[in-house]
């Protein structure tokens, strides 16, 4: 459906990545944000407070960000468009509590706004380490959505993705911004609300009897309901059947596993975003998302310049990773430049799809600053002139 | 598996109100869980709530499988998380009557800090607090309520640290209801729940309760009969006691009765009342009909979808 005009602000603006965010959860519906102060994320959460009160939303700084994940899940059962926001330590803490919100299924959405770590690492200073602790940070198997915007307009654009996603898979989805592109003020335009497309909260159609929470019915997402219409769910963290109710056996643990993973990767045509370009007669393919992906034009530019025949694909969805496009260019290509703000994570996953078909060379950036574009352009030489399958770090 | 119990030809008269199909139950023979769910049943059988719009929320532990017994609405959820779980499911509809069970680990251990800042803000939330000294379900160790000498399976030699008076920790933290009762006081533990349910505000009913199988078992307690003779002898009704006096100690005199019933705004309340002072009548009531069809607004049927 189209999004409610009450929260939209039509026109153009020049907003931050993290104001833009917040009009952007604003347009797909979300009413509810409970979260605890954390730069560089905490201007999401300022804009909101200013937004809310005059648009029904509610937002509760709780006392930490697990107490902020829970409230986000208890909100999201009560029938609300919910969502945190936080940066790396606030992202720890939420691991337990995101855990519960797959295993319920519970519709939500987190943003990270990443900055350096480990630890409190460098609060105001940029960072992209928490890829990994993205896709795995909950004990357990699991599987979950995350995106990285490279611009404010992107955060305001995939702000309401991240929700129509959630609300369609009922599955936590996870909003991988960077510090830049929190605190980086852009031109940003709201379109009309009839041109922004909103998934719903959907609930089912079923009646109190009829309805069990977790039967997907043979698909692989059960329809939902919001509590106190009288279907007297129960619902738990605990391994459970159809009904909901604990089952401590092997057989239904595998059953439930196969579907929770399995609605992500079997649905990964319908939920991947790339950026393509040059992709034909590329010799060396640059993989990049976030800032990132912005700083290595430059070093794009320059190759180009020289001849040098560079293809890119930029990662808007990050989970569940593209492994066909990098799987299918490996064997076409000489190789795979992947810069990122940190030691190495999404390289491995490269890596691993480009299954020695290529070479994989990731170009580090410990966090603080982005990269000198220069380090980027000769990642490409490197590549050009290496041996062939050999992993260049 | 445990066999079925034999039907003895009888509903049992809180059927209704529970899942039949997942009973037996876990606790064990002597348990005061089973005994503190049956008084709150009986005490939501006797308010006027609409039932339908009542929801359970529990953590983790013997007292956190509560939720999956009852049938209403029900939240199993982490350990600890249970009071800001049902922070974010009351807010996301403040029609609904919320209730929280908890243990008492999982209330002031792990989910300590959650329940004091509950209470500060008056979260409109009513939270039973089964209090048997122990962590049960792990095997018996040291709660943060356990009493100083008493043994368990982490404090072999006794233990020596102090513990948490919770009434006291709930009442200074901002709790406008706190009472204490166990598991003995059937009737007035179902009058109390039933009147803090009608009460707005954060409400906390703390139940002591025996736990046989790890707790007594260890100290050499005696059997449930013997626990509940104890409960007998060693209680002591004090209504409105200063909960700074309502300390538990090994084996000792127990206080208990309602201590704490005042009126206070609760968190929704200041903050309707805030927003409305600020912005006049263009703040439509968080909660109200007007702000319940504005939530309608962004929800579909599965049927039209």
């Amino acid at each position: 459906m189209k999004a409610n005009p009450a929260g939209v602000l039509t026109g153009a603006h020049f907003f931050d990545g993290d104001y833009a965010c917040a009009e952007g959860a604003i347009a797909a519906g979300c009413r509810f944000l409970a979260g605890y102060p954390i730069t560089p994320s905490t201007e999401v959460a300022e804009r909101i407070t200013q937004r809310f009160p005059l648009v029904g939303g509610m937002f509760i700084q709780m006392e930490d960000e697990i107490a902020s994940m829970a409230a986000v899940i208890g909100a999201a059962w009560g029938g609300l468009k919910s969502m945190t926001v936080t940066s790396g330590p606030g992202f720890s803490l939420m691991m337990e509590n995101i855990g519960l919100a797959a295993m319920m299924e519970a519709p939500c959405v987190v943003v990270n706004v990443q900055r350096a770590g480990p630890s409190t690492g460098l609060p105001t200073m940029v960072g992209q380490a928490d890829i990994m602790q993205a896709r795995w940070g909950s004990h357990g198997d699991y599987a979950i959505i995350a995106l990285a915007p490279n611009s404010p307009q992107e955060a305001f654009n995939h702000a309401i993705t991240c929700f129509n996603l959630s609300e369609k898979y009922r599955v936590p989805v996870l909003f991988m911004m960077d510090e830049v592109i929190g605190h980086m003020t852009e031109k940003v335009v709201i379109p009309p609300a009839d041109r922004i497309e909103v998934v719903p909260r959907t609930l089912t159609a079923k009646k109190p009897g009829q309805y069990r929470p977790y039967d997907a019915a043979g698909g692989w997402v059960p329809e939902m309901i919001q509590a106190g219409d009288g279907y007297n769910i129960h619902t738990t963290g605990l391994t459970h059947d159809e009904r909901g109710y604990p089952q401590m056996t092997a057989e239904c643990q595998e059953k439930l596993i196969k579907r929770l993973t399995g609605k992500i990767r079997e649905n990964a045509s319908d939920i991947i975003m790339v950026d393509e370009s040059n992709l034909d007669k590329a010799d060396v393919v640059l993989v990049s998302y976030g800032i990132t992906s912005r700083v290595a034009q430059a070093a794009v530019q320059q190759a180009r310049k020289e001849g040098l025949r560079i293809g890119q694909v930029r990662l808007i969805t990050i989970w569940p990773f593209p492994e066909k496009k990098i799987a299918e260019l490996a064997g076409k290509i000489k190789g795979f430049v992947v810069p990122e703000i940190n030691a190495g994570q999404i390289s491995y996953e490269v890596e691993r799809c480009a299954a020695g078909k290529c070479l994989t060379r990731h170009v580090p950036a410990y966090g603080g600053a982005v990269h000198d574009p220069g380090v980027i352009y000769d990642a490409f030489k490197e590549v050009l002139h290496a041996g062939k399958t050999q992993t260049v770090r | 598996m445990p066999e079925k119990p034999r039907p003895c030809g009888e509903e049992h008269p809180r059927s209704k109100l529970l899942r039949m199909d997942r009973i037996p139950h876990i606790w064990c023979p002597t348990c005061g869980i089973g005994t503190v769910v049956n008084c709150f049943l009986e005490a939501l059988l006797a308010t006027p709530l609409n039932l339908k719009k009542t929801v359970i929320v529990s953590g983790i532990g013997c007292t956190g499988r509560v939720a999956g017994y009852v049938n209403l609405d029900s939240f199993h959820t982490t350990h600890g998380r249970a009071i800001p779980f049902a922070t974010g499911l009351y807010l996301s509809n403040p029609d609904l009557n919320v209730v929280v069970f908890s243990g008492d680990g999982d209330l002031s251990a792990i989910g300590g800090n959650h329940f004091i800042h509950a209470a500060r803000r008056n979260q409109n939330l009513k939270v039973i607090c089964v209090n048997n000294f122990i962590y049960g379900m792990t095997g018996g160790q040291m709660a943060p309520t356990t009493p100083v000498g008493a043994k368990t399976s982490t404090t072999p030699f006794g233990c020596f640290e102090h513990p948490f008076n919770l009434p006291h920790l709930a009442a200074s933290s901002g709790a406008t209801y706190v009472a204490r009762w166990t598991s003995l006081h059937l009737r007035r533990l179902k009058w109390t729940i039933q009147e803090a349910l009608s009460r707005r505000g954060f409400a906390f009913i703390e139940v002591i309760a025996p736990c046989s199988t790890v707790y007594a078992r260890r100290n050499k307690l005696g059997t449930g009969f013997d626990l509940m003779k104890f409960y007998k002898e060693n209680s002591v009704i004090r209504h409105g006691a200063d909960t700074k006096d309502v300390d538990i100690s090994f084996q000792g005199k127990i206080i208990v009765g309602k201590f704490v019933d005042v009126q206070k705004p609760t968190f929704l309340d200041q903050l309707n009342e805030g927003y409305s002072k600020v912005f006049g009548d263009k703040y439509v009531p968080y909660g109200s009909e007007k702000w319940h069809k504005m939530k309608s607004e962004f929800q579909v049927s599965a049927a039209k979808a």
